[in-house]
């Protein structure tokens, strides 16, 4: 989806500021454990998912923990594991209730044996060639950022075959594909800039240049 | 509050976000969904058992050893299982090497993917949305405000992890570490320049 996630290249978002913590409160440490143990509630893709599918705003206020303790609700009100204003009634509060978009399907509980596949099938691209980044701007869950759409890049490095999150994310099966190091010159991308962007992008996501 | 048996804390304010995540905790344990004692075993793990110092034993092992160097290039994920080192987040590992014409940064703009197994989890910075949307496109001035000024002819490379591979930066080894054995060079090693944001 072209969600707010989607950020890469964006404007606006100011300086940096070195905030060194990983949590800053309780309730942080406990929306990561909760989300880490919480496995019934779907596979990493579709969490990804979730997070990407909340209100704009709300996503833009929130911190990092904000967000998956709002994907965490979601996907257990999603699945009818908590009534839709439970929390609210037990936290006696709907302030910071979490809404979201509705995904196109969500996956049951995916047993994980880590995300990399073995294919029989041969690569389609290599090290050294010339690709595009397709114009692709799927509604459901994909891991090919807008800032490359459209982009002609160069294959560094092939790597592995992995679950294919686009499909993975709504339980459409696990469809595994091969990654590719793609790297972008920084004029191409943003028309200024003496630097490259290398990104792994899976085949579906490019065709020859 | 809660009145499951547990060692983590619980905050004691009347943030919403406080209120719904001790909400969610209690539901959760109410319906055997989470098991207590695995929420209180992840933190413990992830807190004191994962952090910066695995993979500074890394880098550490590939500045004194140039066979276990050359491995770790080659197949980052084999190489620090040499050293007992993988775990969460780390499926795949490509490790990038910092040379005197070369510096890599690493981001990933699409949520905060992070070595879990080599790093522990990201600082605040790693996950900020200015981080995240800047350090693509202007890296050396994300860089310069986080204290690393580069010079114009170092070449940047700036890694996107946007899929299951993680990315890792071998440091270049500093000039004053001669005889240095592996615990002490290790001690050298910083979770920024691993990122990439420290040379």
């Amino acid at each position: 989806m072209d969600g707010i996630h989607d950020i890469g290249g964006m404007n606006g978002f100011g300086p940096m500021v070195r905030d060194e913590q990983v949590f800053h409160a309780p309730w942080e440490r406990i929306a990561f454990a909760l989300s880490s143990c919480a496995e019934i509630v779907g596979n990493t893709d579709d969490f990804r998912h979730a997070i990407e599918r909340l209100d704009p705003a709300f996503y833009l206020g929130a911190d990092y923990y904000g967000r998956w303790l709002g994907a965490l609700e979601v996907r257990l009100r999603e699945r009818a594991l908590i009534d839709s204003d439970e929390v609210d009634q037990r936290a006696g509060t709907s302030d910071a209730r979490p809404r979201a978009i509705a995904s196109p399907g969500l996956p049951t509980r995916s047993p994980d044996g880590g995300p990399v596949r073995v294919l029989e099938r041969r690569r389609r691209f290599s090290v050294g060639q010339t690709v595009r980044a397709r114009d692709l701007h799927p509604v459901g869950h994909t891991r090919l950022p807008g800032y490359v759409r459209g982009h002609h890049g160069t294959i560094t490095m092939t790597h592995p075959a992995f679950v294919y999150p686009d499909t993975n994310a709504h339980g459409w099966g696990e469809d595994p594909q091969y990654v590719y190091a793609v790297q972008f010159a920084a004029t191409d991308l943003w028309g200024e800039g003496d630097h490259s962007v290398s990104i792994d992008l899976f085949e579906p996501y490019l065709e020859p240049a | 509050m809660n009145d499951h048996d547990h060692d983590h804390d619980h905050d004691h304010v009347d943030d919403p976000r406080a209120l719904r995540a001790d909400a969610l905790e209690a539901i959760l344990i109410e319906r055997g969904l989470v098991d207590p004692a695995a929420i209180d075993q992840t933190l413990d793990y992830f807190q004191n058992h994962l952090g910066p110092m695995l993979g500074a034993r890394v880098v550490a092992k590939a500045w004194a050893d140039p066979g276990f160097k050359n491995r770790l290039l080659d197949d980052g994920l084999s190489a620090i299982g040499e050293l007992g080192l993988g775990g969460p987040q780390v499926d795949h590992l490509v490790v990038v090497e910092n040379t005197p014409g070369v510096h890599n940064v690493v981001v990933c703009t699409l949520c905060s993917c992070y070595p879990w197994g080599l790093l522990g989890l990201p600082p605040a910075w790693y996950k900020s949305l200015p981080y995240r949307s800047r350090v693509v496109r202007e890296p050396r001035v994300v860089l310069a405000e986080m204290g690393c000024v580069l010079p114009d002819e170092i070449d940047v490379r700036v890694w996107d992890s946007s899929a299951e591979v993680r990315y890792f930066v071998l440091p270049e080894r500093p000039g004053d570490t001669d005889g240095l054995g592996e615990d002490a060079l290790a001690a050298r090693v910083t979770r920024d320049q691993m990122i990439g944001v420290a040379r």
